[in-house]
């Protein structure tokens, strides 16, 4: 039972940081609240799946080539749909929300609603105390640290990433130091798009796929990126876990909890926010000028 | 002497038609609006087509007072829903269990959205923008789940099925609902334009601002959700009992985004945006019905395209190229004329 609470929080919470971090930094560099998010993480999973099963490759190649292929969609939706109306943030939101409704649409006209899986990665499972652990669960778990870690290096030890966090941090000053603004918040688009895509990769021989399956990890990113502080990527990271074991307790623990593990974990969100209204790790950000 | 008063207040009806409504389209258009929902049941009795316009009519509510709440404070509520949704069940659980009449059960669902604004409201004190309305999203998600994991009580996926209905007919219950949707819209948009509407838009634009000039602005905010609450929580009434069903739709996030949807698309701080907004998306999204699986496809692609041409809605966009405002006495006017016809300056 708790070992069942234990991996479930882990994988889940791994997706959720995933996601997460690439939403907080996008909305930390850019100030867009990318409700597309993860509906760039269903294209990619669909993707695969499209890849292994009409196409027949393997999965590893399919992976990368969805990756790279959702990265090259998101830029170009950023550059026709986002950029031209980003000085106003409410346009912005809607045409995110409408991104994500059309994305859902063409997925169900293609690929219709019915639910579809693909093959791990590395298949079977071994048993600990009676309780299964499949090698994909420990693979998504492994891969998740290696991402975020290559993530971490790039945003501290590169120059891109010295760009990116001035960005975030003061836009217009970074302007001034000679940091192209539009172009720092057009490659965070790409890395936060594909951010989403390995979520996808990783997530899809977890998981059931339909168009749908956008809907629920939305919410908990959002709350994860809330609870753990706007722009705080430490913060996604350690909210993510918090809201992935709240969420397997529940479902593990309470009769009926699979109906409640949203609940539950967005009631989490709310008590955290009444004690610190800037989320665990929050920083301020600067009043826009 | 009947007579006397008779005339005088025609005369003077004439006089406000003449000088006041007719000299600007955006009020032209107003009134004709106002007219042709009175008037239409009396020369066009479609069942189906006063369907469309009753829902349109209840939607209009719901979409003003998310602009009442967020537009005009500039508190980005994203959970709309939950006031809908808690109007919704309280009225039909009302109705079901203690056969309260509709003109009973809906107020009493509004009061309750009331206290779920305070729900919201209190919480949502402390934040701000992004952190704000990624909270209250939370809000129908938390009792969307309390719904399904207590069906005997909500009766979960299905829903409250069963609960009276509006009135005894078709016409009876669109008369209803225009009605409200004409008077709440146009109490809203008093709110808006009174002393409380300037304090709102005031928080939106700068709330330290306001704070220095010894207003209480925790008191505006909290008084912003309980009053969207209420339009909303009727509405949401009025969709129970229009429908005979509340279910777990009326929670969904779609739904919340929808509203911010119309309400972006028409233009928000506006009122009549969010409403004219409805109007044109709601019938439109009906007509689309003929290629259903084409349907939100086309609504997300007609949001998109007027978006990137008119990202300040289409309502605002279409009222600044019919009319001009006056650079002296800040007056309206049509934009055909070439001074202003107050002050005579020149518009140029």
């Amino acid at each position: 039972m708790i070992l069942n609470v234990i991996i479930s929080g882990l994988v889940s919470g791994s997706i959720y940081a995933l996601l997460a971090i690439g939403f907080s930094l996008i909305f930390g560099v850019a100030r867009i609240v990318n409700i597309a998010h993860t509906a760039f993480y269903m294209v990619a999973a669909y993707g695969i799946y499209f890849g292994t099963h009409q196409l027949g490759f393997h999965s590893l190649w399919c992976i990368l080539a969805s990756v790279v292929i959702v990265t090259g969609f998101g830029l170009i939706i950023y550059k026709f749909f986002i950029d031209p109306i980003r000085e106003h943030e409410a346009a912005v939101l809607i045409s995110t929300i409408a991104l994500a409704m059309a994305m859902q649409e063409v997925m169900l006209l293609i690929f219709t609603g019915s639910y579809l899986s693909v093959p791990a990665l590395i298949g079977g499972f071994f048993t600990v105390f009676r309780v299964k652990v499949f090698y994909q669960q420990l693979l998504t778990f492994g891969l998740v640290l290696f991402i975020l870690a290559a993530l971490w290096i790039l945003l501290m030890k590169t120059k891109l990433g010295l760009a990116i966090r001035a960005t975030a941090q003061d836009r217009e000053v970074a302007n001034l130091m000679g940091i192209n603004e539009s172009r720092a918040a057009m490659l965070t688009m790409g890395i936060t798009v594909g951010l989403a895509g390995l979520a996808g990769a990783v997530v899809v021989p977890l998981t059931i796929l339909d168009p749908f399956m956008w809907m629920h990890p939305l919410i908990m990113m959002m709350a994860v990126v809330v609870l753990g502080g706007l722009g705080s990527l430490k913060g996604s990271f350690v909210g993510a876990y918090m809201l992935g074991f709240a969420e397997a307790l529940v479902v593990f623990l309470i009769p009926k909890g699979a109906f409640l593990k949203g609940s539950v974990a967005l009631s989490v969100m709310i008590l955290v926010l009444l004690i610190r209204p800037e989320g665990l790790f929050g920083v301020a950000f600067e009043e826009e000028r | 002497m009947i007579m006397g008063l008779l005339a005088f207040y025609l005369r003077k009806l004439y006089s406000i038609l003449r000088n006041e409504i007719l000299v600007l389209p955006s009020r032209v258009v107003v009134v004709l609006f106002f007219l042709f929902l009175l008037t239409l049941p009396l020369f066009y009795n479609d069942s189906y087509l006063l369907r469309i316009l009753i829902q349109a009519s209840i939607f209009a509510i719901l979409a003003a007072s998310w602009d009442l709440l967020s537009g005009f404070t500039g508190q980005m509520n994203f959970g709309h829903a939950f006031f809908f949704g808690v109007g919704a069940y309280t009225a039909a659980l009302l109705n079901l269990h203690f056969h309260i009449p509709p003109w009973g059960s809906i107020p009493s669902g509004a009061l309750a959205a009331v206290l779920a604004g305070l729900v919201i409201g209190i919480p949502c004190l402390r934040l701000k923008g992004t952190y704000l309305a990624l909270t209250t999203l939370a809000f129908p998600i938390i009792l969307m789940g309390i719904v399904f994991a207590l069906p005997d009580i909500t009766g979960g996926d299905l829903g409250i099925s069963g609960i009276s209905r509006l009135s005894g007919s078709r016409v009876g219950d669109y008369y209803i609902t225009v009605v409200l949707m004409l008077g709440l819209t146009t109490l809203m948009w008093e709110i808006t334009d009174s002393h409380t509407g300037m304090i709102f838009h005031a928080i939106r634009e700068d709330e330290v601002a306001v704070r220095a000039s010894g207003i209480n602005t925790t008191r505006y905010k909290l008084l912003a959700f309980t009053l969207s609450g209420f339009f909303a929580g009727l509405s949401g009434g009025l969709y129970a009992h229009f429908m005979r069903i509340a279910g777990p739709s009326t929670l969904e996030v779609s739904l919340s985004f929808t509203v911010v949807i119309w309400a972006v698309f028409g233009g928000i701080v506006t009122i009549y945006g969010p409403v004219a907004a409805v109007f044109i998306l709601f019938p439109l999204l009906e007509f689309l019905r003929f290629w259903p699986e084409y349907r939100t496809l086309l609504f997300a692609a007609v949001i998109l395209l007027i978006l990137l041409y008119m990202p300040e809605g289409l309502i605002p966009w279409v009222r600044d190229k019919i009319e001009k405002e006056c650079p002296r006495c800040k007056l309206r006017n049509v934009a055909l004329r070439k001074t202003c016809r107050v002050c005579s300056a020149s518009l140029e």
